[in-house]
């Protein structure tokens, strides 16, 4: 039983929350962007934004660019490269513990003000409020493994992770495996990032995909749309008019 | 020279009676939704006041506008883009929905509804953001009307600069004057430039600027990048908003609703050709004093035939350059020198002008001493400060309002000699650079004023630029897609939000 539940959690729940993500954000993406949005509530509040948001979306953008880095390169990467698996575990720890205590910080301060400033409250959608809640969770619990890491700085469980990772990556049925003795806060984690994937395409979070970084590649810094440029790019009607008709411009 | 065309406004602030007509209709038609009930994208200030929102004009502030770099180059004075983005998990600069009002209304329901008290039921105020009731209302988008609150508060003004304002707080000495403000639909427009999602643009045809709301992701730059501050964060939908120069009836060859709706025929809407190549050379001239002069030297002048042939090239219809040709906003802006755009300094090229106003002489009993000109007090003996004025249309620069309000006078003096006296003074025109025919049409425009002289708006050629096989089937039903604001579908990917009831509120 506790293989199975296992093998459900770690082996199917990654690919479902995934599928989940992509496919519903394309879906939204496409269905109408006029929901796709940051959300921002700083014109309702300024204060504990500053601080709050700033130091949240550091922290969270540090760690969620360690996980890629730290979970998805393959541990023969780093073995050429002459990092031992226990410095590896170290930097993890170190990187990721600051980056997850200020990102804890921001979230409470955020969460805070969501939930006990009126305005805020009052216009936040339930997905709004879930979305923080999860993440504040997901950054203590993140937090807590710490404790347990400690107990083997040599990287081994760091190594299984990664497997497991590379591994769904890679559509390997094994993954799931390699982390079923796994310490359970390890596991929950994993399991509140996979849910936050899965909730992606129906909450604010779609925000993520439109990091404007193309902004500093605009040419200048106008931008003027022509009607006639439009006319031109567009393809003739399939059912092309008879040789006949003369074209409208001569 | 590339010749481009745009549907430009005056406004002659000289009529201007601050009725509010303007805000009211624009209210209606545009922003009576949730999320911008706080939202005036036309209101009308009291001036001297700071303002809606508070202090918009103060810069060092709210870092809006361009500013000119040593090396000549312009850029958004919030930063360069690096900086902008930097700043787009809190933006420093953003104005609070506080700086403009929190949005109320009453409880009148609770009129109807209450049962027998002891005393008169009353109508309470409510946040129409949280619904909860508001013990005081401390501010609103017209707090300062008609020089309303004490003068210590509104001498905070911006266009004061440069005044010993201290005198102006005495009864005797006070003056007053409207400023009815919208969009400025800018050729150099700084929300364009500091939108990071490139979600703002501005409409080649007719140079409306308009906010892409599907492509628009909230990051807000653009609240605080504007100088003016006429774009709108919608705190319920997440997006922004702003003034869209009611571009359905421009298209259709109407005038805009504030315009069509001004009871004191004060606004005027006419095409400008103006040469886009030089728009950035116009905008970035190193003196301030400068920036007036500039933008009119690449307006076009639309009876020269280079022009033109030129306009032809560049596809401006053959319409528009009629249209062109009777603008009221050319022959103010370029004939009469009469109009001024509203703070140049902020380096954004603005498209709405503004006649500045006539005032009373200072004080009465100096009347009979001051100079006088053809029975014309001397303008600077007006009781609006010359330099109040130049603050706010020429930055700073007094003389060419000096020439527009000599010629406002002459103006008068020209046709109650003519219509009173019988006489027909053709020295006053001259004394003030102009013939008489000038005057008279002058007259025609601005007192007269009648519909088809203000609002000059040839239609929008859509039909030869867009392609109908393609557009077919692009609006129609729209069952699930969110419309502005609210709709009572919500569907898997949110949508509009679910508000709380607000209770007793006669308003969503």
């Amino acid at each position: 039983m506790h293989d199975f539940i296992n093998y459900l959690l770690f082996g199917w729940y990654p690919y479902v929350a995934l599928t989940i993500m992509i496919l519903g954000s394309i879906i939204r993406f496409d269905k109408g962007q006029y929901g796709w949005r940051s959300q921002s509530s700083q014109f309702l509040r300024r204060k504990q934004m500053m601080w709050g948001s700033n130091l949240f979306h550091l922290g969270i953008l540090v760690l969620l660019f360690g996980h890629f880095v730290g979970l998805l390169t393959p541990i023969g990467v780093f073995d050429a490269l002459g990092i031992s698996h226990s410095f590896k575990q170290w930097m993890a720890l170190s990187v990721g513990g600051i980056a997850g205590i200020l990102g804890f910080i921001g979230c409470t301060l955020l969460l805070h003000r969501r939930l006990y400033y009126p305005r805020i409250r009052k216009s936040s959608s339930k997905g709004d409020i879930l979305v923080l809640l999860f993440l504040w969770l997901q950054l203590l619990l993140g937090i807590a493994t710490i404790f347990w890491t400690i107990d083997h700085m040599d990287g081994s469980a760091m190594v299984l992770f990664m497997g497991w990772a590379q591994g769904v990556v890679t559509f390997n049925p094994e993954a799931a495996n390699l982390i079923i003795d796994a310490h359970l806060v390890y596991k929950l984690h994993i399991i509140l990032g996979l849910t936050l994937l899965a909730i992606t395409p129906f909450t604010r979070l779609v925000h993520v995909f439109s990091a404007p970084f193309a902004y500093v590649l605009r040419p200048g810094y106008q931008i003027v749309r022509s009607r006639r440029l439009a006319r031109r790019t567009n393809t003739p009607p399939p059912s092309s008019a008879p040789s006949s008709v003369p074209s409208r411009e001569s | 020279m590339k010749v481009r065309a745009q549907i430009g406004m005056v406004l002659n602030l000289d009529k201007c009676i601050g009725c509010h007509t303007c805000s009211i209709t624009c209210k209606n038609v545009w922003t009576s939704r949730e999320g911008v009930e706080y939202a005036w994208f036309n209101n009308v200030e009291s001036k001297p006041g700071i303002g809606y929102p508070k202090d918009w004009e103060n810069q060092e502030r709210w870092k809006g506008g361009w500013i000119r770099k040593k090396n000549g180059k312009l850029q958004p004075k919030a930063g360069s883009k690096w900086r902008i983005l930097a700043n787009i998990f809190a933006n420093p600069d953003l104005p609070e929905i506080d700086d403009f009002y929190e949005p109320y209304t009453f409880e009148y329901e609770w009129l109807q509804k209450a049962p027998e008290l002891q005393a008169q039921p009353s109508a309470k105020p409510r946040s129409m953001v949280t619904g909860q009731a508001l013990t005081k209302i401390e501010w609103s988008g017209n707090w300062e009307d008609d020089l309303s609150g004490e003068f210590s508060k509104r001498s905070v003004d911006y266009n004061f600069s440069g005044i010993e304002k201290e005198i102006y707080g005495q009864f005797e000495q006070t003056f007053l004057m409207y400023l009815p403000r919208l969009c400025e639909h800018c050729l150099n427009p700084s929300c364009v430039a500091s939108c990071p999602s490139g979600a703002i643009y501005k409409r080649e045809e007719d140079g409306i600027v308009l906010i892409d709301q599907d492509k628009c992701r909230g990051w807000r730059m653009c609240v605080s990048g504007c100088p003016y501050k006429k774009i709108y964060y919608n705190w319920s939908s997440g997006k922004s908003e702003k003034c869209i120069f009611c571009y359905p009836r421009i298209e259709a060859g109407m005038p805009t609703v504030c315009s069509e709706t001004c009871v004191g025929r004060i606004r005027y809407l006419g095409v400008m050709l103006y040469d886009a190549d030089r728009i950035e050379e116009a905008a970035a001239v190193e003196n301030e004093k400068d920036l007036y002069e500039a933008q009119r030297s690449i307006f076009l002048d639309p009876n020269d035939p280079e022009v033109r042939a030129q306009a032809r090239r560049d596809e401006v219809p053959e319409a528009w350059l009629e249209a062109a040709k009777n603008s009221p906003v050319y022959k103010m802006a370029m004939e009469w020198d009469v109009a001024f755009p509203l703070h140049p300094e902020y380096r954004t090229l603005p498209m709405v002008w503004y006649i500045p106003p006539l005032s009373p002489i200072q004080s009465a009993a100096e009347a009979g001493k001051i100079s006088t000109n053809n029975g014309m007090p001397d303008v600077k003996s007006l009781r609006i400060p010359m330099r109040y004025l130049a603050n706010m249309l020429t930055a700073g620069d007094e003389a060419p309002v000096a020439t527009a309000l000599e010629r406002m006078l002459a103006m008068r003096a020209y046709m109650r000699a003519k219509s009173v006296d019988g006489v027909t003074d053709n020295s006053i025109p001259e004394s003030v650079g102009l013939d008489a025919q000038t005057i008279e049409e002058m007259y025609r425009y601005m007192a007269l004023a009648a519909y088809e002289d203000r609002y000059v708006i040839p239609t929008n050629h859509r039909e030869k630029n867009e392609n109908t096989y393609h557009l077919r089937g692009n609006i129609g039903f729209g069952f699930t897609e969110p419309h502005n604001g609210r709709t009572k579908n919500k569907d898997v990917f949110g949508g509009p939000k679910k508000m709380p009831r607000k209770p007793f509120t006669d308003s969503p």
